[in-house]
């Protein structure tokens, strides 16, 4: 176990090494640069701002130091955010999104479970149709529908909510947390769903209820511990993706989070923005699903690490 | 079992985890409502407006800012030696008075008594002097700075790093006095420009570049000072105590929403959070006519198509000429761009001030436009031209390439581009290029045809004109004309005000009579405002200015 998991890590540090190599060499070949703007700035202009910034190295030597940079914990300044350090950007903009991504993840935990269980009991009954019909809707309507229609309807016919993120009290975070968990509480519903009534069908469930094991203890003791665990498997990297943030939904609430910075750092070409917030947002991925692999192997027996 | 329930366990103590990492810092204070307005506190009513005016400033640091964006919340912030008024006309700033020497080279300002820094500290000439240095500074490199400073003495030699050479120096703590190596008749407009803004020395020194990122370290000298920014949220400044005209400020703070998309910011504005929106989403704009919120004011500025002078066939002036004519700006402006855009006849638009301080476009080829506003004639004469450079009906010529970036109404003109064309026999291929690829391509030349455009930074025409002067940065055409280049050389060697007007028309004329570039439309400002809101004004240039504005009752 012990072995596996150093291997693991081991794996991963190479991983993220080949992302950030990968991307520093990729977004130095996208024509463009961050000192281009609709009005040229001067010659010599361009020139100080490159020099000031190490631009004007070649590329093998500026490689170099990033990564011994990077490597010391330095991960240099925003070439466009001026006199801000990519690290404090990621440190201030991270937690915003971490916060509506997670209590996301935990809405669709919370709603996605019971309603797929709910469906799978009354399976045929009107309810399952209801329950599906609703959980197809929530995965085919693409997100920046969802929001827009939240903030036309809540925000500005009905005026009962803020339509931007503000200072991030509570009332604050219903729009955007809802515009994320649309999706998943839809998606782990159906899959809840169908799992459940796999689990439904097997001999033990059977054997349990010849047994005389009231329906609550069958239900809970027995078939929900297993039929939750593809649920499992899911919200690991759900929750990688989530917490991470949606640029849609935080352009659209005005929401200071990672997920806008991660896209315009590209767009604008800020490329130690783009370095910073890969080699931060590739880490979290790859520990989360070393994570995730861990927790199945604790939940489920049956599955042994090699 | 029991290691399953602790495996559910942690997993949901990982989810708890990530949402309570961002619990920390805030303390909500917020009241949802309508912030919009005023909010109540215990010592009275304070009156707090709430706006958008664009999105998160790249920088608050007046010399390394180079956007519209950062540019309205530095004229909050700072105020240079001269302001620009509700009227537009320049109108003293930290300088109460000043004058020019005869020989126009020398410019000699006059602060106020008692002027003081936003932590109460005094603010003399010398701050200027050390500000306009550090524009100047390698080591700051400064993006605007030879457009600002540019025609002072010693100015080469600063940008090589000799900051001395500069020829800004102060007599005594409250006089200015500026050298020119060449007359400059619009100097004033420079001394009111944002870049030139005074930067408190002590607080840089200690503090760096990221003086301007925290507001406990940003000092600054205007009529606001900035209490709060969460950076692609919102900015909030209050009142500046220190400030020589506080008591004409009637507002206690102002709270800019940084809200990026449009249709969020119609949200916000209709739902009372903002008083005042600039972000008004393009599609909306039919069910706004009428709307006594919603207004249009012509800014300086002109959307225009660059053709690449240097390749085949546009080194024909009767092809680009022929273009140029084949195109309905009507059409294009009113129908097409909503009337969000006016038709463009000439490359001057509205706005732009003649040395006389009178509209420039009214004496621009004897007050008629360059361009006829017949269309249908426009047609035929842009067929016969096709047929003069020797391509009747198009043959001969090869399918053409339209660049353009996809933003605003950049797409729809470039299919328009291609219906009009086609009726001169000419095939338009269009290539949309990602916004960042777009700007390098096009200075490079690597392109034929393709969108360009240029909002005045003041209202001297030469701002303009000067993009096609055959060295300039901006010249993405390749435009090489010695006459026009000559007509712009006089413009700024001359110091009698007649002699230079007559130089800018000139090449005006060369440039419309050449057909550099394609001029289609001018840019307008559009914005939604509530009525309650009083005493905002804005420049011709785009700037916004809410210092003196008011909330009634």
């Amino acid at each position: 176990m012990i072995k596996y998991i150093l291997k693991r890590l081991v794996m991963a540090i190479v991983t993220i090494f080949v992302v950030a190599t990968l991307t520093f060499f990729l977004m130095n070949t996208v024509p463009g640069g961050p000192f281009t703007a609709e009005k040229s700035i001067s010659e010599q202009a361009r020139k100080n701002l490159e020099a000031k910034y190490g631009l004007d190295k070649p590329i093998m030597q500026r490689y170099v130091t990033y990564i011994t940079d990077a490597l010391h914990g330095d991960f240099g300044i925003s070439l466009k955010q001026r006199g801000r350090t990519v690290s404090s950007i990621i440190a201030t903009k991270f937690p915003v999104s971490a916060k509506i991504g997670g209590i996301s993840v935990l809405v669709a935990l919370i709603l996605g479970i019971p309603l797929g269980c709910i469906a799978a009991l009354n399976r045929g009954k009107i309810l399952d149709n209801i329950i599906i019909v609703l959980a197809t809707f929530g995965i085919a309507v693409p997100g920046f529908v969802v929001c827009t229609m939240l903030l036309y309807f809540l925000g500005v016919k009905l005026q009962v909510l803020p339509t931007t993120f503000g200072d991030g009290s509570w009332t604050h975070f219903i729009m955007p947390v809802l515009s994320i968990a649309f999706y998943p509480t839809a998606y782990i519903a159906r899959l809840m769903r169908s799992s459940m009534l796999d689990v439904l069908g097997q001999d033990y469930m059977r054997t349990a209820k010849a047994k005389g094991v009231s329906q609550f203890v069958s239900l809970f003791k027995h078939a929900l511990r297993n039929a939750v665990l593809p649920v499992v498997t899911y919200v690991g990297p759900m929750l990688a993706y989530t917490i991470t943030g949606s640029f849609i939904v935080e352009k659209v609430f005005t929401i200071p989070g990672l997920g806008r910075e991660f896209i315009s750092s590209v767009l604008n070409r800020d490329y130690t923005m783009i370095m910073g917030t890969t080699i931060f947002l590739a880490s979290l991925m790859v520990f989360i699903n070393v994570l995730v692999d861990i927790v199945y192997t604790i939940i489920d027996p049956r599955i042994k690490l090699k | 079992m029991k290691k399953r329930m602790l495996a559910l366990l942690l997993a949901l103590v990982m989810t708890a985890g990530f949402v309570l990492t961002g619990c920390g810092e805030k303390a909500g204070s917020g009241n949802g409502g309508n912030d919009g307005q005023q909010t109540s506190d215990e010592g009275g009513t304070k009156k707090e407006l709430t706006v958008q005016i664009g999105p998160n400033p790249e920088t608050l640091d007046p010399a390394l800012n180079s956007a519209v964006d950062g540019g309205n919340m530095l004229l909050h912030n700072f105020e240079c030696l001269l302001t620009v008024g509700e009227d537009g006309q320049i109108k003293p700033g930290q300088a109460e008075k000043w004058e020019q020497s005869e020989d126009g080279l020398t410019w000699t300002f006059h602060l106020r008594d008692g002027l003081k820094w936003s932590d109460g500290t005094d603010l003399t000439a010398e701050d200027f002097v050390y500000s306009w240095k550090r524009v100047c500074d390698p080591n700051t490199a400064a993006p605007y700075a030879e457009t600002v400073l540019g025609m002072v003495k010693g100015f080469a030699e600063a940008q090589a790093g000799d900051l001395d050479a500069l020829a800004v120096s102060a007599p005594d703590e409250k006089t200015l006095v500026v050298e020119l190596s060449s007359p400059c008749t619009f100097f004033e407009s420079l001394a009111a420009f944002a870049t030139l803004s005074p930067v408190q020395k002590a607080t840089i020194e200690a503090n760096g570049d990221s003086w301007a990122t925290a507001p406990e370290t940003y000092v600054s000298n205007g009529p606001f000072v900035v209490t709060e920014w969460v950076s692609s949220s919102h900015i909030v400044m209050s009142k500046n105590e220190y400030y020589w005209d506080k008591d004409s400020i009637k507002l206690d703070s102002i709270k800019f929403m940084l809200i990026e998309d449009d249709n969020a910011t119609l949200s916000a504005y209709q739902s009372g959070e903002i008083l005042f929106a600039k972000g008004v989403p393009t599609e909306e704009i039919p069910s706004l006519e009428g709307n006594p919120e919603f207004h249009v004011d012509p800014m300086i500025g002109t959307y225009y198509i660059s053709l690449n002078d240097q390749k085949e066939p546009f080194t024909n002036e009767k092809v680009r000429k022929a273009l140029s004519l084949a195109i309905d700006r009507d059409y294009v402006a009113n129908t097409l761009m909503q009337g969000t855009y006016s038709p463009a006849y000439n490359f001057m638009g509205p706005g732009w001030m003649d040395t006389d301080g009178t509209e420039f476009i009214n004496n621009s080829n004897g007050g008629q436009p360059y361009i006829s506003e017949d269309y249908e004639a426009n047609l035929e004469e842009a067929k016969q031209l096709l047929a003069d450079a020797g391509y009747p009906g198009g043959e001969g010529l090869p399918a053409l390439i339209y660049s353009t970036n996809d933003s605003g109404y950049h797409k729809v003109v470039a299919e328009y581009l291609q219906q009009a064309w086609k009726q001169l026999g000419i095939n338009v291929n269009v290539d949309t290029v990602e916004w960042a690829s777009f700007t390098p391509l096009r200075r490079a030349g690597d392109y034929e045809i393709s969108r360009n455009g240029w909002v005045g930074d003041y209202s001297d025409p030469s701002n303009m004109l000067d993009l096609l002067y055959s060295t300039n940065g901006n010249n993405d055409g390749k435009f090489v004309d010695a006459d026009y280049d000559a007509a712009m050389e006089e413009s700024r060697t001359t110091v009698d005000p007649a002699a230079r007007s007559a130089a800018l028309h000139k090449a005006e004329d060369i440039l419309m009579e050449k057909t550099a570039c394609i001029p289609v439309a001018y840019y307008n400002d559009f914005w939604l405002q509530s009525e309650k809101l009083e005493g905002v004004w804005h420049s011709a240039t785009g700037y916004w200015y809410f210092m003196y504005a008011d909330i009634a009752e």
